[in-house]
């Protein structure tokens, strides 16, 4: 009590002094804490990836927010169950949009079939606690709150009730934006995004109902790194759209409970971030680090249609911990800005060659004549498209890209092997007793460049010495 | 304006706070007059005393719990329907709102016949501290103090303190992700060395002095009613770092006041040795 006596007085007396110096010339803007508020109202509130409706251009009013805590079985991955806790049954939760002046009136429920207390911690709250002191709220009940939101930016909210860290763990967490006086500056298009780790007794992809992992979590060991919650949360139908000629700006937010994430868009810079989610904006940014409970509002111009990829370019956590989205811009080709066209799946870990041009053909590979020449053909189509897995010895990398040097299972089956180039292989392998479960993707190579770098591999590195004609890979095409 | 309406609340806060509920206290509340006397059949089992650590509390310091009998089940909806029966000031029309809160059991269909969907054998909830310690007093028991709790619920099958034990918290954790378990029988979890169940993995149980840690208010080296309740501060307190369910058990305490009647959490009675 007495530190809140304090906070009171020392909020009193910084209001006199405004008060005092508020008759000098160059006071010529409100101090927050004195923007007056007119009427009434009730918060849209929106899921992940949707935002609310601009309020800048409003002026600062009463603003009640309705925010219920559940506590709810929902999928993490395919097959993969995790008992979230949530704010308003999303993860994140709600987004609330305010603009600087608004005083919000907070109603936190706890629904009652809940078995857990919890509370709220508001990072754009002036006052003990962020709102937690007077938000702690038990199953079954609603406590009400109120504050004044003094400074614009892009705020983390999350659950701070002992112990902290589960509660995050679990998915309470989410975005409150204070607009500036005049709202930000338009687009077309605004997304929510919150990045999130989490930890499940099972490893990542294990199935069933996974509980939380208390000493992964304090080991800072996550299982899954994910944007809104979970796998796939915004890949395939659920990805975000725009089109071209649109400005995308995206709200971003870290819940963590523990990893910190560089935060970038595969094929877009962003035009300006507003570093932290503060006022300080930055341009011309490639990737941009977000701190766990911290933010960042990004937004870029979409130029060129294509899928554009959201990760954390701490990038084994998109391949392997699913902190991987997606942003589907539609509309014209500018070749001048980007010749090729972009699909999905073309970014592989494996650092190939470019995978997939739908509708543009591979220029003629030189006509080999002899059985020397293929090969010394192949070596140079190998280096280019194979070398960077398979290694250049053909010893492959263990437990990760199966070898082709003395290779059991390359010598077992030619028309095999010319259909792995072709259509790429997907799923366990055992080569030379080793199992390897990973992806290749198909190589756009035409018939004379497959025929050679397979001549090229077959004969090397111990392997059986056969020829491989171009008709033999013609053959295997429609298979 | 403002100001005064913070500061009406800071006051209102911290009276409610000074209201401890107590075993002897100075005035005894209008409705626990006249409690017409309940005969309660339940089994009961001995805890032996002895001394231990609690979770929350300074460091090193040691409690000593002598013994007592514990009830080996939680208090059915049964046994508190045949209490409501004979005591007409706690069915749930008679019930001032000070002593029971609008969800005093909101599930029943009426005063004295529990709803079809619930198993006369599931423990009873959304009971009020108040109703239950009038239970306890009209069959001549009383509520577990936190201690008397804890020293019994530190015990599994084999053990008389099995904290140390990854399995026993993990068992424990496992109760927070599985949903409505306060629907399901009483004694179907297993006993613990004392013979006694359910103390995890069903319901919140009610204990005497369920507030008292939160709001100690003490040195700032103790855990304050502040501290708890928020980022971080609340590990201070702990002498196991690692005790995350003991941690949430401490949290759902200290979010409760005496007239609450939450749906995940029922009682048991203990009698002094």
């Amino acid at each position: 009590m007495t530190r809140l006596k304090f906070l009171l007085s020392a909020f009193l007396s910084a209001w006199l002094l405004n008060a005092c110096s508020s008759s000098t010339p160059e006071q010529t803007k409100t101090p927050p804490t004195e923007i007056k508020v007119v009427g009434e109202s009730v918060a849209e509130l929106t899921s992940p990836p949707l935002v609310p409706k601009p309020v800048g251009n409003r002026e600062a009013t009463k603003l009640i927010v309705n925010m219920e805590i559940v506590e709810k079985e929902g999928t993490m991955a395919d097959g993969v169950k995790y008992l979230y806790w949530t704010f308003n049954g999303s993860v994140p939760g709600s987004f609330i949009r305010t603009r600087i002046g608004d005083e919000v009136e907070f109603h936190l429920k706890n629904h009652p079939n809940n078995k857990l207390p919890h509370n709220i911690d508001l990072h754009a709250v002036t006052g003990t606690g962020g709102g937690a002191a007077s938000s702690f709220v038990a199953p079954g009940h609603e406590v009400t709150f109120s504050f004044k939101v003094l400074n614009p930016g892009l705020f983390v909210y999350h659950c701070a009730t002992a112990p902290v860290a589960m509660h995050i763990a679990n998915g309470m967490y989410g975005l409150i934006l204070v607009e500036p006086a005049g709202g930000l500056p338009p687009v077309d298009k605004e997304y929510y995004i919150m990045q999130g780790d989490f930890y499940t007794k099972g490893k990542n992809g294990d199935p069933g109902l996974q509980p939380f992992d208390m000493q992964k979590a304090v080991d800072e060991r996550p299982d899954y790194v994910v944007f809104n919650g979970r796998v796939g949360a915004l890949t395939g139908d659920n990805s975000l759209k725009a089109k071209v000629g649109e400005t995308v700006r995206l709200f971003v937010g870290n819940g963590g409970p523990n990893m910190v994430s560089s935060f970038h868009v595969i094929g877009e810079i962003f035009d300006h971030v507003n570093v932290e989610g503060g006022d300080l904006v930055n341009h011309n940014v490639q990737t941009t680090l977000i701190p766990a409970g911290g933010a960042s509002i990004v937004d870029f111009k979409c130029e060129v249609p294509g899928t554009f990829v959201i990760v954390d370019h701490s990038i084994t956590r998109t391949f392997n911990k699913g902190s991987l989205g997606m942003l589907t811009v539609t509309g014209d080709e500018n070749k001048q800005i980007y010749s090729g066209k972009q699909t999905e799946g073309i970014y592989q870990p494996e650092g190939s060659t470019i995978q997939n041009m739908p509708g543009e053909k591979a220029p003629d590979a030189p006509k080999a004549a002899t059985h020397e020449e293929r090969v010394a053909f192949g070596k140079s189509v190998f280096a280019k498209t194979c070398q960077a897995c398979h290694q250049e010895n053909g010893q492959g990398i263990p437990n990760a890209f199966p070898p082709l040097a003395k290779s059991d299972f390359l010598n077992a089956d030619v028309n095999r092997a010319i259909g792995i180039v072709l259509h790429g292989k997907t799923g366990e392998v055992v080569v030379n007793g080793n199992k390897f479960n990973g992806v290749m993707p198909a190589q756009v190579l035409s018939d004379e460049e497959i025929a050679n770098v397979l001549t090229f591999v077959y004969s090397s590195w111990g392997n059986k010495k056969q020829e491989i004609k171009p008709a033999m890979v013609t053959a295997q095409r429609g298979h | 304006m403002k100001t005064t309406i913070l500061l009406a609340t800071g006051i209102c806060c911290s009276v409610s706070c000074k209201r401890v509920p107590t075993q002897h206290g100075t005035h005894t509340p209008i409705t626990q007059l006249a409690l017409a006397p309940v005969t309660d059949t339940v089994k009961m089992a001995e805890v032996e005393g002895g001394a231990y650590t609690p979770f929350f509390g300074k460091k090193d310091t040691t409690i000593v719990v002598r013994g007592f009998m514990m009830d080996v089940v939680p208090v059915t909806n049964r046994r508190f329907l045949e209490f409501v029966k004979r005591n007409p000031q706690w069915r749930r029309s008679n019930v001032k709102h000070i002593y029971a809160e609008g969800n005093y059991l909101v599930n029943w269909t009426n005063d004295t016949t529990l709803s079809p969907a619930m198993d006369p054998e599931a423990p009873v909830t959304n009971i009020s501290w108040f109703a239950a310690k009038a239970y306890c007093d009209a069959t001549g028991k009383s509520l577990p103090t936190v201690d008397q709790w804890e020293y019994a619920a530190m015990a599994d099958a084999k053990t008389k303190d099995a904290r140390y034990k990854t399995s026993y918290n993990k068992d424990i954790l496992s109760w927070y992700e599985k949903p409505n378990t306060a629907g399901n029988r009483v004694d179907q979890t297993p006993e613990n060395v004392w013979g006694i169940a359910d103390l995890h993995g069903l319901v919140w149980e009610w204990t005497a002095d369920f507030n008292e840690v939160m709001l100690s208010g003490e040195s700032r080296k103790d855990v304050s009613s502040d501290a708890a309740k928020f980022c971080g501060s609340g590990s201070v307190g702990a002498t196991d770092l690692m005790n995350y369910a003991a941690f949430m058990r401490f949290a759902f305490r200290g979010s409760l006041k005496a007239n609450y009647c939450v749906q995940n959490q029922g009682f048991r009675a203990v009698k002094n040795l």
